[in-house]
């Protein structure tokens, strides 16, 4: 894909005036950095950071049928959702396969807004569409007007309160508010580890609420330090750890899959869980040196067991980490195995997951 | 934290980013300012075998930053005499100071005339303005 055909969020000059290396991301051109991924990373882990999440998608259902069709759709139990609440789901293919992983938020008209990953967007959309046949629903993009910041680490509410006309929400729940003089929707929810707010609002309000949170004392912050915050806490990347070709009890997501509810590929799902994965995903450390990326196989002995999904340099830990599928069996914490690192074997450990968890 | 762009008029350039300090029949290597800037934060560099031979325009050891890994090609031929085993141990050497701390190997040159091959920093700042 060249420049030309790449999309830019409403946020795209000031990632720009602010230095930001812009890189395509999901058909997006998307700040990667600016100052430098370690720095960044440890704002969020410290202070504040901010991320342009416009990229991703947003996605409206409403009308009588809401609940009973995103129940139908989505792998969590819908009605244990509360208005003002949030959920975490996976959308699934008919054989169980991991089409998304979503956020859900439900308002108090009974409609709700349900945040897609960026690259999965339209096929997300005409999914639900599909599955939409019988219910009294509608189905809206509502990703073209809407942007998305995400303000992460331990002095973000601070900040986000500052510039905002109201209580900020406590975890996994929303509310409407006015942010820098904008109405948006802020949810309690994030990619990090860290506490914070995402703030979802319409494409002309973005700039000035990423001014007011700059001045507020955010760092701004790429996806660099994006994807090593959220690996050090074991979330999932879709298209990395996870994808059509597996199942959610495979990827360790089971926990939001309730298949009593009977959702799009529920049965497959039930079957996963009933009879074991033949491969689990686990989280690792690299116990001496190197770093292990995405693609490395994983080995015990001689023997191939699996392959990495995700692997970075750990900013906070100061050394290699990451997650992959190796054979259920020694999915275990404790588990020695060996990555090979570009024909280099580096060794490793099976960890619990989050492999970081903040000490206080 | 990041240094200065800067470009020492007395090194030679490669066009993939890497420098040469030519002594005599020896020269030391490592990565230009441009080099490291574009790779950020540099968290690990595994530094090669001392008697180790490195060619012209190959690889001959690899640097890691958070994101990505890139190969760092040798400006010039030769049998690697030294490593610096301290930006092994310190990798941000080579974002601090990557004509300095940062140099990563010296090199007895097998063929000094591929010196001329070389560019010198005119060429190399012409090179990376484009």
């Amino acid at each position: 894909m060249t420049a030309d055909e790449l999309r830019r969020t409403p946020l795209y000059d000031e990632h720009v005036a602010a230095g930001g290396r812009m890189v395509p991301f999901a058909g997006w051109e998307m700040p990667v950095q600016y100052e430098g991924v370690a720095a960044e990373h440890a704002a969020v882990r410290e202070r504040a950071g901010m991320f342009d999440v416009s990229h991703m998608g947003q996605i409206g259902t409403s009308g009588p049928d809401a609940e009973r069709f995103l129940q139908f759709a989505v792998s969590n139990d819908v009605s244990k959702l509360a208005a003002g609440g949030a959920q975490y789901s996976c959308l699934c293919a008919d054989d169980g396969g991991i089409l998304d992983d979503l956020f859900s938020y439900l308002f108090a008209d009974g409609s709700y807004l349900t945040v897609s990953n960026a690259a999965n967007h339209e096929g997300d959309l005409a999914r639900l569409r599909t599955l939409a046949g019988g219910f009294d629903v509608a189905v809206a993009d509502l990703a073209p007007e809407h942007s998305m910041i995400a303000v992460q680490g331990p002095a973000a509410r601070d900040a986000v309160t500052a510039v905002t006309d109201g209580e900020l929400p406590s975890r996994m729940h929303t509310a409407s508010l006015e942010v820098a003089g904008a109405p948006a929707l802020v949810c309690g929810t994030g990619y990090t580890g860290e506490d914070g707010v995402e703030i979802i609002l319409g494409n002309d309000g973005a700039a000035g609420v990423w001014r007011a949170l700059r001045e507020a004392g955010v760092t701004p912050c790429g996806l660099g330090a994006r994807d090593t915050l959220r690996l050090e806490v074991c979330f999932h990347l879709h298209g990395n750890d996870m994808g059509p070709d597996r199942n959610p009890i495979e990827a360790g997501l089971g926990w939001c899959c309730r298949e009593e509810t009977g959702f799009a590929g529920s049965e497959a799902v039930a079957a996963a869980r009933a009879e074991g994965t033949a491969e689990r995903l686990a989280a690792f450390a690299i116990t001496g040196r190197g770093i292990p990326r995405q693609g490395n196989p994983i080995l015990l002995g001689e023997e191939p067991v699996g392959t990495v999904t995700s692997g970075t340099f750990s900013p906070s830990l100061g050394f290699g980490i990451g997650m992959g599928y190796v054979r259920s069996g020694l999915a275990e914490p404790g588990t020695e195995v060996e990555i090979d690192v570009r024909g280099r074997r580096r060794s490793a450990e099976i960890r619990k997951k989050p492999l970081y968890a903040k000490s206080n | 934290m990041a240094t200065e762009e800067s470009y020492p008029e007395e090194l030679r350039y490669h066009p993939e980013h890497d420098w040469a300090r030519v002594e005599g029949d020896q020269a030391t290597f490592g990565i230009t300012w441009f080099a490291q800037d574009s790779l950020g934060d540099v968290v690990f560099f595994d530094p090669p075998e001392v008697g180790a031979t490195v060619a012209k325009d190959e690889p001959y050891t690899e640097v890691e930053s958070v994101k990505a890994v890139s190969d760092v090609i040798a400006p010039l031929s030769g049998e690697i005499l030294e490593v610096n085993a301290e930006a092994g141990t310190n990798p941000e050497l080579i974002n601090t100071d990557p004509y300095g701390g940062g140099w990563m190997v010296k090199v007895r040159l097998s063929d000094r005339s591929e010196v001329d091959d070389l560019l010198d920093v005119a060429a190399y700042k012409d090179l990376i303005s484009d």
